[in-house]
């Protein structure tokens, strides 16, 4: 499953304020369910209700926006996977904001979502840009580690290992992780714990 | 870069190989799993013809979704029956060990792991679930992951990871009656923030973490992650081992001896170097309570609601937030705020020592009127242990409803939930907008006495005036 993520483009979504957790981008109620699906109509749930359709997510000039902007510590909380489940089935296939909590962006890597991170001021700008024109196009580049929207580009950043995942489309690590049995085999056989806790088995 | 901790030592002892991309290849020596976050995971092995790769060492039970009142089978919520089926299909299918309901053996997974001997010294543990921490306190590197990934460590027994730096905090002195652990760890991550973790582990040390018991380094390492921090782990010693000793997955006779010589030495060295260190003094820990809409919006309960001046700029925002979500003013004590519902329990504060210590308080005394107040032990046998000691005739004489172990109220999945506006206080671990079970609810988090406190006397109370 090689599938190499090397720029996303697309139109963009300002959701503005710092540690949005996990519990904000799809409510405990939703994760009463054996599948992903569906999870998109959810995202926000809550946020959506109270804002009565002011939430950018419901935003007649954001709808089919590709690319999601945040600030700081978005995604914090749980680790429910659900979370980047329900904004990627929403239709965002990247994020770029101040910062992310690990987890998240742990599940993000894993579903090939790339996550990237730039400046306060950079984020804010690009914000304000999408906000006065929502047809502004955001290019976020993994080969050049840039962001680009009208004439403007500003760096951005990744951790390398996850941005080298990216780039040569190894992102779902599962078989790469599996392909490994007899080195794998060899690191447990020298752990002592496995030999003691013969009672799991 | 760290050197020499026990986070290097268990990190090294697991790699399997550098992989392609320069990230780990890390071996999981203890997989949990419950019914929320593996459906999908097993639904990807099954698509992908994959096999469960070390069967042995994955353990499930089920606690997000089971009610605390009638567990009765099929669940009155449907959608919940259809979660536990499958995860019933899923370890009968893999040959997975599970402690379902009635087993005597089911709870909160960080509870139950633990209390077996599941969780030891010097392994790696991985979770399909942000408090995965908590295993830290046995000196283990265990941490939260996504379905994905829960995938990735049934079909292969690893995860492809990158390092963490790690960061020791230093707590010395001795806490003041009527201060817990859940303080300490409130008032770390309210000096350190909710993100000021984010890329560590967290080493918890001091002499006020070595007189922990297991129980309450199990509460300080659930909240690292509220903190930022992926995992936090505490150094194992006597007191640790003496916890181990006898419980079934420990290690028995000659291996035991083995095992307590293994376990000290993974142990941080004395010259261990870390990539940062923060002492803090226990004896400048009060009872800690948050106000706000994040963990990191705490403050002790005899101070008031920080005005947007006594903040930092980039914590306005959140602040302004907060005070309108929670109808709390600027200025305004904290103690005195009337709470309509009182809840002990989850895996930050649901174990036997804390259930001791809530009924301590309760005994002899009432609910006030008009609160809800509710005890959820933290497994099915917490809550024997704690029949076996009376503490439930405590409870219920003082008003408190006693319930069946679960997660309840901490994330509301099953039929706890606030109504509307109301507000708890609560001795959970998240206080986030719309997390116990209602878009408006609000949750004041803090230790379970002083949880009881506030069930007695109607509103936020000092539980030091009790001790």
């Amino acid at each position: 499953m090689v599938s190499e993520v090397k720029a996303i483009s697309g139109r963009a979504i300002p959701l503005v304020g710092n540690d949005i957790d996990t519990d904000r981008i799809i409510p405990a109620r939703f994760l009463r369910c054996v599948t992903f699906d569906g999870l998109g109509a959810h995202a926000f749930a809550d946020d959506r209700a109270q804002m009565q359709g002011q939430h950018p997510f419901d935003l007649p000039q954001f709808q089919g926006a590709e690319v999601l902007v945040v600030n700081g510590n978005f995604g914090c909380g749980s680790s429910r996977e659900h979370a980047p489940q329900a904004i990627a089935k929403w239709g965002i296939q990247a994020l770029i904001g101040e910062s992310f909590a690990e987890i998240f962006l742990g599940n993000c890597v894993a579903m090939g979502i790339p996550c990237v991170t730039a400046s306060g001021e950079t984020v804010k700008a690009v914000q304000e840009a999408i906000a006065a024109n929502p047809q502004t196009t955001v290019e976020i580049d993994l080969n050049t580690m840039q962001v680009r929207w009208h004439q403007t580009a500003a760096p951005i950043q990744m951790g390398e290992g996850a941005r080298n995942m990216f780039l040569s489309g190894t992102w779902d690590a599962c078989g790469q992780l599996v392909s490994q049995a007899p080195a794998i085999q060899a690191t447990a056989s020298q752990l002592p714990y496995l030999r003691w806790s013969t009672a799991v088995s | 870069m760290s050197n020499g901790t026990l986070f290097d030592k268990v990190w090294q002892s697991h790699t399997v190989r550098t992989l392609p991309s320069g990230q780990t290849q890390l071996f999981i020596g203890l997989h949990l799993i419950h019914e929320v976050t593996s459906p999908q995971a097993f639904a990807m092995l099954r698509e992908r013809g994959l096999e469960v790769m070390f069967p042995d060492r994955t353990v499930a039970t089920v606690d997000h979704i089971v009610p605390t009142e009638n567990q009765a089978r099929p669940f009155l919520d449907s959608l919940a029956e259809e979660m536990i089926e499958e995860l019933e299909r899923n370890c009968k299918d893999n040959g997975i060990r599970f402690y379902n309901i009635g087993s005597g053996s089911q709870g909160i997974v960080h509870v139950i792991a633990p209390e077996q001997g599941l969780t030891q010294p010097g392994m790696t543990i991985a979770c399909g679930d942000s408090h995965t921490s908590t295993h830290g306190a046995f000196g283990a590197i265990a941490f939260g992951i996504g379905t994905s990934q829960v995938r990735d460590v049934l079909a292969s027994q690893t995860l492809a990871l990158s390092k963490l730096k790690v960061r020791r905090i230093e707590v010395n002195g001795r806490l003041k009656p009527g201060v817990y652990a859940k303080d300490v760890i409130l008032h770390i991550i309210r000096k350190l923030g909710v993100k000021g973790g984010v890329g560590y582990a967290y080493e918890y040390a001091g002499t006020t973490i070595e007189q922990m018991n297991m129980e309450e380094r199990m509460t300080l390492c659930n909240m690292s992650i509220e903190g930022g921090a992926r995992c936090g782990y505490v150094n194992p010693d006597q007191v640790t081992f003496d916890y181990l000793k006898d419980r079934e997955f420990a290690p028995k006779g000659a291996a035991w001896d083995e095992a307590v010589a293994w376990w000290t030495s993974i142990r941080s060295d004395a010259d261990a170097t870390y990539d940062d260190v923060v002492v803090f003094d226990a004896a400048t820990i009060a009872p800690t309570i948050t106000w706000g809409i994040t963990p990191g919006q705490g403050i002790a309960v005899t101070e008031t609601v920080p005005t947007p001046e006594e903040l930092g700029e980039d914590d306005r925002a959140i602040a302004a937030e907060a005070y309108q979500y929670m109808d709390l003013h600027p200025g305004q004590p904290i103690q005195g705020t009337k709470v309509d519902v009182c809840f002990v329990g989850s895996c930050t504060n649901g174990r036997i020592t804390d259930l001791r210590e809530a009924a301590r308080f309760a005994q002899g005394r009432q609910v006030a009127t008009g609160v809800k107040a509710f005890i959820v032990p933290g497994s099915e046998r917490v809550k024997q242990q704690a029949e076996a000691e009376g503490l439930d005739q405590i409870f219920q004489a003082a008003g408190f409803e006693w319930r069946e172990p679960g997660c309840s109220m901490c994330l509301a999945m099953n039929p706890d939930k606030l109504v509307g506006r109301q507000l708890s206080a609560s001795s959970s671990n998240r206080n986030f907008k719309g997390r116990q079970g209602s878009s408006s609810g609000r949750t004041l988090l803090m230790s379970p006495a002083m949880v009881v406190a506030a069930a007695v006397t109607g509103h936020v109370f000092d539980v030091r005036e009790w001790v």
